[in-house]
């Protein structure tokens, strides 16, 4: 069976291939160019390097590598270079790649399989590209009598909540998009929302298995709500701040805190799981009970959206939990003060703390985030009734038991006064 | 201090237009199948008050195929391949009865050693079944390495059925009169190995699966079918024996050689959901010391089939003969006029019956447990519709 047109001709195919390039090129040269040149000469550039930035010298700086340090050193300390880059979404973004992938050979060589294999050649690196790309050329179908505006806002909304909660979280010293005293409170304030966004979506499909799954995610998640900010509580206790980096340069201070409120940790590990929607807490989306929970009438890039955005929020929630028990980017220093480099310097760009920092809180993001993946390979599914008995039950009374642990170890004096990072 | 009753008809008099709720109203229908990934090849439509099943009504039918007027234009040696498609994964076990009949109709002696291989044959057939029946049991309650573990090992069994028929799954090798063909050289040594590995994968199995809280927690008590209830449904195989009857045809009415082994029939007294997921994993290490016996006793040469016409025929005359398949007793019930075509085939199999025992099961249960307790019943939709 051909799956071509009939009149295929493979001459043809790539004579219009050249012919696109062709005016491709001709339309940048005479039109591209010239306009690029128009914006520079008008725009006002900042002054880098002592030096105000001309067309003729922006041109120099590209053509020289030496000459770009300048620019690249002076983008790296505006907020568009936190906020896009590094702390930011586009780090977070590898980081969800990379953990989709490493989950699906991970979970393939748990389970005596292969897994991706084909795409990209070396074990099917190039596996994530391929789904992406599909993903995208895929139709997205809208059920009849659905409330299109928030069927089109869900996903986006998903995406951006779990963008904003990355952003709270420091990475490195001094690398944090919004460094606010009240960090982890603006954490849970912006987690409340995604049960919120999971009813809506599963409304506004207007569908009954997302129904069910939507109120499936609001009573999960409302059920482990309260554990987890309990047992954050007892870190905030110990530490005496709110503020991330804070928490971080208390637990440099002293020791990390799983090592004083390891049932804390533990009860922030599951409800973590709950909050992803993970296996074993995967009900929202049992596949087999309610066929695909509240993404049943997701299709093509609306469940793209929707599964970045739990893979970017499982790098959140871990990166949280590096923050809160495993002491952030705290590490011993591998990293040595200077670097020199042939041919093009990046001396200038060079902090040995903060790739210091970032090479640690990247090993230990991604320890605790295959922590996560391993229940996958491991566990069934939890019954709802089992799973809010644990939530409201058992989770709550464990946090206390650490709450109480904490405020032994500083009314006992036996860490510092009011917390380990009042002095 | 007003009554509901007196503010509805306040209401009323205002001129609001308020309906009181119903029960209907409480209820949610949901159609489970035959596009729901939970389901196969059925349908049942199921009614939920909150997460409570409150109704359900099975809706078999989907992948009916006539199999039995089908038997009736063909003679019957070409009724074996098709008569093998309800259960592609079972189909030495559901063409093995349909040839015990055959045999009693035309007076047909089977061979020992090609009734010892037919018997061989069925049971490696039961293991892959109950693997793959596994596998699906896995995934529908979340376990994804359930899932692919015994479907990987599903396939050194078809790589062991291959060598010995020539086929992976639709084998068409029990036929009446004995087997198709002798066993291959070095089959027994190739199968022994196989049993001594798939024991050691049947103990991982269990830590994995079934000594897991999480499942233990998801399926003890829940959906309990009684010991007489069991009986009154006529539930069969591994289910009836999940609810305390010790009941296996291989026992009860010995056929071939059955009589020759020595094995013991796996029951529970629980009945519950766990029982019924229990007790096909029971059977699988029992079948595994049935195949190492088969191996041993075998003569070890001589016919394995019998010398047949060309178009076997009998006299006239009625029959019933059934087997213990992966999914209960299999029987088939055929009249022969005295020409090559049978006059009538009936097809009695064991899915059927377990299925009419889904509705009384799944009421009051909880819609997340109604995956598990749909698969436990050993139901198979095609081999149920023919």
């Amino acid at each position: 069976m051909a799956t071509y047109p009939q009149n295929f001709r493979f001459g043809e195919f790539v004579g219009s291939l050249i012919w696109l390039i062709f005016w491709i090129l001709v339309i940048v040269t005479l039109v591209g160019l010239p306009l690029i040149f128009i914006i520079l000469f008008y725009v006002p550039l900042p002054p880098v390097g002592g030096q105000v930035l001309t067309p003729y010298l922006f041109l120099t700086m590209v053509v020289d590598p030496s000459r770009t340090m300048p620019i690249i050193q002076h983008l790296m300390t505006t907020d568009l270079f936190r906020v896009a880059m590094f702390p930011g979404f586009t780090y977070a973004a590898l980081i969800a790649a990379v953990t989709i992938f490493v989950e699906r050979k991970f979970l393939a060589k748990m389970q005596l399989r292969v897994g991706p294999l084909y795409a990209g050649k070396i074990e099917g690196i190039l596996q994530l590209i391929a789904d992406g790309l599909k993903l995208i050329a895929k139709e997205i179908i809208i059920p009849s009598g659905a409330d299109k505006p928030m069927f089109w806002a869900a996903p986006i909304m998903f995406v951006a909540t779990a963008a904003a909660v990355v952003a709270l979280i420091p990475a490195a010293p001094g690398y944090v998009v919004a460094d606010v005293d009240v960090g982890l409170l603006a954490v849970f304030a912006i987690l409340g929302f995604f049960p919120l966004i999971a009813l809506l979506f599963s409304w506004a499909s207007n569908s009954k298995y997302p129904f069910i799954g939507g109120l499936r995610a609001l009573h999960q998640m409302i059920a482990f709500e309260i554990p987890f900010i309990l047992s954050a509580l007892s870190v905030v206790i110990l530490s005496g701040t709110l503020n991330l980096t804070g928490i971080v340069e208390s637990q440099i201070q002293s020791y990390w805190f799983i090592f004083f409120l390891p049932i804390s940790a533990f009860v922030f590990y599951i409800s973590s799981l709950a909050e992803l929607e993970r296996i074993p807490f995967d009900l929202p989306e049992a596949e087999s009970e309610i066929v695909a929970g509240w993404l049943t009438e997701t299709s093509g890039m609306i469940y793209g959206l929707l599964q970045l955005g739990s893979y970017v929020k499982t790098y959140a929630l871990a990166a949280l939990f590096v923050v809160l028990f495993l002491g952030g980017w705290a590490g011993p220093m591998v990293f040595p003060p200077q670097v020199q480099t042939p041919l093009i310097n990046i001396a200038p760009l060079y902090d040995q703390q903060a790739a210091n920092g970032t090479l640690w809180f990247t090993l230990k993001t991604f320890g605790v985030i295959m922590l996560m993946l391993l229940p996958r390979g491991i566990s069934p599914r939890i019954r709802i009734d089992i799973l809010l008995h644990t939530g409201w039950y058992k989770m709550i009374v464990l946090s206390f038991i650490n709450i109480f642990v904490a405020l032994a170890l500083i009314y006992g004096n036996i860490l510092g006064p009011g917390g380990l990072l009042v002095r | 201090m007003t009554s509901l009753e007196d503010k509805f008809e306040e209401s009323k008099k205002l001129g609001l237009q308020i309906v009181r709720e119903s029960e209907e109203d409480r209820l949610m229908t949901l159609s489970v199948g035959p596009q729901h990934p939970g389901s196969g090849h059925f349908r049942f439509t199921i009614k939920v008050d909150g997460d409570y099943i409150v109704y359900c009504d099975p809706d078999p039918g989907y992948v009916h195929r006539g199999e039995e007027k089908m038997c009736e234009y063909r003679n019957v040696i070409q009724n074996i391949p098709h008569l093998e498609r309800p259960v592609i994964h079972d189909s030495s076990n559901i063409t093995y009865s349909y040839s015990l009949a055959i045999e009693e109709l035309a007076g047909i002696e089977v061979p020992r050693r090609g009734q010892y291989i037919r018997a061989l044959a069925s049971e490696l057939n039961r293991q892959v079944y109950t693997l793959y029946w596994l596998a699906i049991y896995g995934i529908f309650l979340g376990h994804s390495t359930m899932f692919m573990w015994p479907t990987g090992d599903r396939e050194l069994f078809i790589d062991l059925l291959e060598a010995l028929t020539g086929a992976r799954v639709t084998h068409a090798f029990n036929i009446p009169g004995g087997v198709r063909n002798d066993i291959p050289d070095g089959f027994k040594e190739r199968c022994l190995r196989q049993m001594r590995y798939f024991q050691k994968r049947l103990k991982e199995y269990e830590d994995i699966f079934y000594n897991m809280p999480l499942f233990r927690q998801r399926t003890e008590g829940v959906a309990v079918l009684s010991k007489e209830d069991a009986v009154k449904l006529g539930v069969a195989g591994s289910v009836v024996r999940a609810s305390g009857v010790p009941y296996d045809i291989r026992k009860a009415e010995p056929y071939d050689i059955y009589n020759e082994i020595d094995f013991k029939v796996q029951y529970m007294k629980t009945g519950d959901c766990f029982a019924r997921s229990y007790v096909p994993f029971l059977d699988m290490q029992e079948s595994c010391h049935i195949i190492e016996q088969l191996l041993d006793k075998m003569p070890q040469s001589g016919e394995v089939r019998a010398k047949l016409q060309p178009n076997p025929k009998g006299p006239p005359g009625e029959t019933y003969r059934r087997v213990e398949s992966g999914r209960g007793a299999l029987g088939y019930y055929i009249v022969s006029d005295g020409t090559p075509k049978p006059y009538r085939v009936k097809i009695s199999v064991g899915s059927f019956r377990n299925m009419l025992a889904l509705p009384y099961l799944l009421v009051g249960q909880k819609l997340a447990d109604m995956p598990a307790v749909y698969w436990s019943l050993n139901y198979w939709p095609v081999e149920a519709d023919r």
